[in-house]
């Protein structure tokens, strides 16, 4: 293998698992440090740097970085990332002092947003700063888009989300609560310099070839406008026997929602095996604690009514087939059809995008799934002004996922108004620091504790299944996010090797607690794992490989399994192994980037 | 700071035929300096012992005293350990060797616990052919008190100060090999994939199994002008083969020049495996192996690989012909064989 070009950022970024597999790129270790050191207003910024929105993200994001964390290759499970993230939101001081302080000096350009969600908001925060008058659009009374209509409060109070959506709106927002926008064109003819459209995916699936569902239409909701309509309080009651379809975390709010407004038997009801639901484990986790089963192969077939209103519904049973590629067929058990009684049914199949309002002369391409056609970096649409972000781009994802496409767009957006080439992107922000101290000091933490995850403490069930505002998780107190904190393996601390230091003793092979260290001859990619002290079967994470040594070998580290702990940088007399804190930020566009890119 | 070793370890380490993986034959983190010689030899034991499915209860491992002495802290943390006086580890070990038999002897020692205080007793351990292994982790100075050079520094040698040693050296191989050990070997810490199957075949070896390890000391003995800095020994290293432990007869099935390869036969069905032989060496041949030392040295070479053993060892139990269950097991009736037994001796003497 050629050497490893450890000067490219991109090498030591995916070392940093739970920050690469972020959409963000948050650096998660940097703050997961400021919290083990009491610094929570430190830690808030760099997540508020990066994500906007740490308090409701604490509580609410899907998480990409748990799954990638390399705790869960070592042990059984991963740093709780996002429960950290809280402890940071939740012990906070004084935060607004460190975000930009407005008013602006204008630079006389005007944007339009549609839509409040976190992907118009954040384009808000990035662009307010450097002078640009931001307009705000949503047909709520309130911003947050999704996360306020969708999020039920017990797992986002209304607290969190109005303090962090007011972060932003108090940059000097121009907001137009309460205004649906009905037109592109009239929206185009105000002469706005760039319009970015974030009106996420507002169209719930319904099931209308299911036979009874007109006729029981007065006891049978669509999830997303169910779950909006109790956030905003229009709705308050649902019946004793509630059925939801579907096996998505909005049938997981769905379900938990209808157990607070009087459900008593609610049952999820799912077309796939449990396995392979959409909702995130720990969702399915809570719903089962406030005891609702979740009954999995059941295909609906049809709404049963008697006398004109809802009596349930009956389901065919299935099971999962696999074709050779794998593909997935449900076909049916062949027996009889299960009757399940109900009161309403709460439908959450999906949901999908839909512009109405976007006149099809505009220059604004659409694809043939009536999706808007998007640069995948620039988020720009076909129409030079008009920029797409968050579920509107590429459909339904997450918060975290819609922030991340909101930078890129203030990006595009900043570009576009001074004139240059939005495929010219910002390069990140990248240090490289060593972390030496002493013979056996080290600038971070570097002891490996074997602490196993800790599991979040929740108010007792009597009081959250009687108050739907009550939120259910307490969160970490500070003791046990120290100790959660301590968990995370610093991996953004990189083992940087230099050849010419090296004098070959071996001591960082002896000493490496998981083996990762190899002095070997070299090889094409696919032998040389094979021949390491254990090969590196993990095919996702990379070797790292040095320049030829003096006995013609070369160093190859399988970065796998590394603990970060330091020990063949402690144990190499020559310093040829070295800790260095690798910090890598994505440029947003209020950090100036732009300009020098 | 880390003066602890994180637990964690790979999670696919393979496990040896115990059930053990390799992490339960470690020990306490080293205290020696940061790139060691001596390191690498304690990570060579672990593996060997590891390999040779060791139950960690049956091994005994002795030391006396210096730097090299220190190491078994540091591996084999479950084995039974004797850190004895200054030179005085074969003794130690004579002793417990003949009181139990059924352990696995494994001693340590450094150029100046065998070379200077310890020669008297290193010599008798040889010629006694005590069942052991006898590791000597040679640095060529004393680097517990500071670098001086020590009895197996070479002529010429010079320290970190720039002193240039003016005498002979002791070469512990030719000496184990006059003095009649029945395994001799030479190695180098720096190359694991040799010293390995050579610390597996002098375990199995019945009788007294010498290795000679250089194994440079990072701190004072690793400058230009030594001959024991791992820049010096990589370059004049010389292997009389590579060899291969092979714990129990398969076929064969690797292709060599004829004359090229040999095998040797170990008492427990095990072998060593030799490839690519030096000329005009044999193993077996304790003259071709004293040639093959000498004729190195005279040209400046370092010989590594197995140099010498004899097949046909015949320990010192086995010699002096003493009890074949450990002391600890025989019962009374052992002890005490009653009156019959007594004069059937007496009877004898008449």
């Amino acid at each position: 293998m050629k050497p490893t070009n450890i000067n490219d950022p991109e090498y030591f970024h995916k070392v940093v698992d739970c920050q690469h597999a972020c959409p963000a790129h948050t650096p998660v270790p940097e703050y997961i440090r400021l919290i083990a050191e009491e610094k929570y207003t430190e830690a808030y910024m760099v997540n508020w740097d990066s994500n906007v929105f740490p308090g409701v993200l604490g509580r609410t994001c899907d998480r990409p970085c748990e799954p990638a964390c390399r705790r869960g290759r070592v042990e059984e499970e991963p740093v709780a990332i996002c429960r950290l993230k809280r402890v940071a939101a939740d012990n906070k001081g004084d935060v607004k002092k460190h975000m930009p302080q407005g008013p602006f000096k204008s630079n006389g350009k005007k944007v339009a947003l549609v839509g409040g969600g976190p992907a118009a908001l954040t384009v808000a925060r990035d662009l307010a700063p450097l002078g640009y008058e931001i307009h705000l659009f949503d047909e709520q009374k309130l911003g947050g888009g999704f996360m306020r209509s969708q999020i039920p409060s017990f797992r986002l109070p209304e607290t969190v989300l109005n303090e962090e959506v007011n972060f932003i709106l108090d940059l000097g927002i121009h907001t137009h609560f309460n205004h649906f926008v009905s037109s592109m064109k009239d929206l185009m003819a105000k002469e706005y310099d760039a319009i970015f459209v974030g009106t996420g995916a507002p169209r719930g699936r319904d099931l209308p070839d299911l036979p009874g569902r007109k006729e029981g239409d007065a006891n049978i909701h669509i999830g997303i406008n169910w779950l909006s309509s109790v956030a905003f309080e229009h709705t308050s009651k649902i019946g004793k026997k509630v059925i939801v379809l579907g096996g998505g975390n909005t049938a997981m709010d769905c379900c938990r929602t209808a157990r607070r407004l009087g459900g008593e038997q609610v049952k999820v009801v799912v077309r796939s095996p449990f396995s392979e639901m959409k909702a995130s484990p720990w969702e399915k986790e809570d719903a089962a604690h406030e005891d609702i089963p979740i009954i999995d192969n059941h295909v609906p077939k049809s709404f049963v009514i008697e006398n004109g209103k809802l009596k349930g519904m009956m389901f065919d049973k299935v099971k999962a087939v696999y074709d050779e590629k794998g593909k997935r067929q449900l076909v049916s058990a062949g027996e009889q059809e299960v009757f399940i009684e109900a009161d309403d049914v709460l439908v959450a199949v999906g949901q999908e995008n839909s512009f109405p309002w976007i006149e099809k002369d505009l220059g604004i391409e659409f694809d043939k799934w009536n999706m808007p056609v998007v640069h995948e970096t620039t988020f720009a649409s076909t129409h030079k002004q008009v920029f797409f972000g968050g579920d509107a781009a590429f459909g339904p994802k997450n918060v975290i996922t819609a922030v991340a496409q909101g930078h890129q767009a203030a990006i595009s957006i900043d570009l576009m108004c001074k004139g240059e080439d939005l495929n010219v992107r910002p390069s990140p922000f990248v240090n490289l620091v060593s972390q030496k101290m002493g013979i056996h000091e080290w600038a971070y933490d570097s002891a490996v504790e074997t602490d196993k995850r800790y599991a979040v403490p929740q108010a007792e069930k009597k009081v959250t299944l009687t108050n739907r505002k009550k939120e259910v998780e307490l969160g970490f107190d500070i003791a046990t996010g120290f100790k959660e904190a301590e968990r995370c393996l610093n991996c953004d601390v990189q083992t940087v090797f230099a050849t010419d230091k090296c004098i070959e003793c071996d001591a960082c092979v002896d000493i490496c607690p998981t083996a990762c260290i190899t002095f070997t001859e070299n090889a094409e990619e696919n032998d040389l794992r094979s021949m390491l002290k254990m090969p590196a079967t993990n095919h996702t994470q990379d070797l790292y490989v040095s320049s030829e040594l003096k006995t013609n070998r070369v160093m190859v580290k399988d970065e796998n399994v590394c603990l970060h702990c330091g020990l063949c940088a402690e144990r190499c007399p020559t310093s040829a192994w070295d800790m260095q804190k690798f910090f890598y930020n994505v440029t947003k566009a209020h950090s100036g980037c732009a300009s020098h890119k | 700071m880390t003066y602890l070793r994180p637990k964690f370890r790979h999670p696919e380490l393979p496990k040896n035929k115990l059930g053990y993986s390799v992490d339960k034959y470690e020990g306490a983190l080293s205290t020696l300096c940061a790139g060691c010689g001596h390191d690498s030899i304690s990570a060579g034991i672990i593996q060997a012992a590891f390999e040779l499915n060791i139950e960690p209860h049956k091994l005994a491992k002795l030391s006396g005293i210096g730097c090299s002495s220190k190491t078994p802290a540091y591996f084999l943390s479950n084995s039974h350990g004797f850190n004895s006086v200054h030179g005085r580890m074969p003794s130690v070990a004579t002793g417990a060797a003949m009181a139990n038999r059924d352990l696995t002897y494994f001693g340590v020692s450094g150029d100046g616990d065998t070379a200077s205080i310890g020669m008297g007793q290193f010599v008798h351990v040889v010629r006694r052919n005590l069942n052991m292994t006898y590791i000597v982790m040679n640095n060529g100075c004393y680097g517990l008190t500071k670098g001086q050079d020590s009895a197996t520094a070479d002529r010429g040698s010079k320290n970190k100060s720039g002193e240039v040693n003016l005498f002979q050296s002791i070469d512990l191989a030719s000496l184990a090999i006059e003095l009649g050990a029945t395994f001799v070997a030479q190695s180098f810490s720096g190359d694991k994939s040799q010293l390995v199957p050579l610390i597996k075949a002098a375990m199995s070896h019945p009788g007294f199994a010498f290795i000679n390890v250089i194994s440079p000391c990072v701190t004072f003995n690793n400058n230009l002008g030594s001959t024991k800095s791992y820049d010096f020994v990589r370059e004049h290293v010389e292997a009389t083969a590579t060899i291969d432990f092979v714990p129990e007869m398969k076929e064969i099935t690797a292709n060599y020049e004829k004359g090229s390869s040999k095998e040797v036969k170990l008492h427990d069905g095990s072998y060593i495996q030799l490839k690519k032989l030096a000329e005009g060496w044999d193993p077996l041949d304790r003259l071709s192996a004293m040639n093959a030392v000498q004729n190195a040295r005279a040209k400046n070479e370092i010989l590594t690989g197995l140099l010498y053993m004899n097949p046909n060892s015949v320990d010192l139990h086995e010699l002096i012909e003493t009890s074949n269950k450990p002391l600890n097991s025989l019962k009374k009736s052992d002890l005490c064989p009653g009156s019959e037994a007594l004069k059937a001796v007496n009877a004898g003497l008449r």
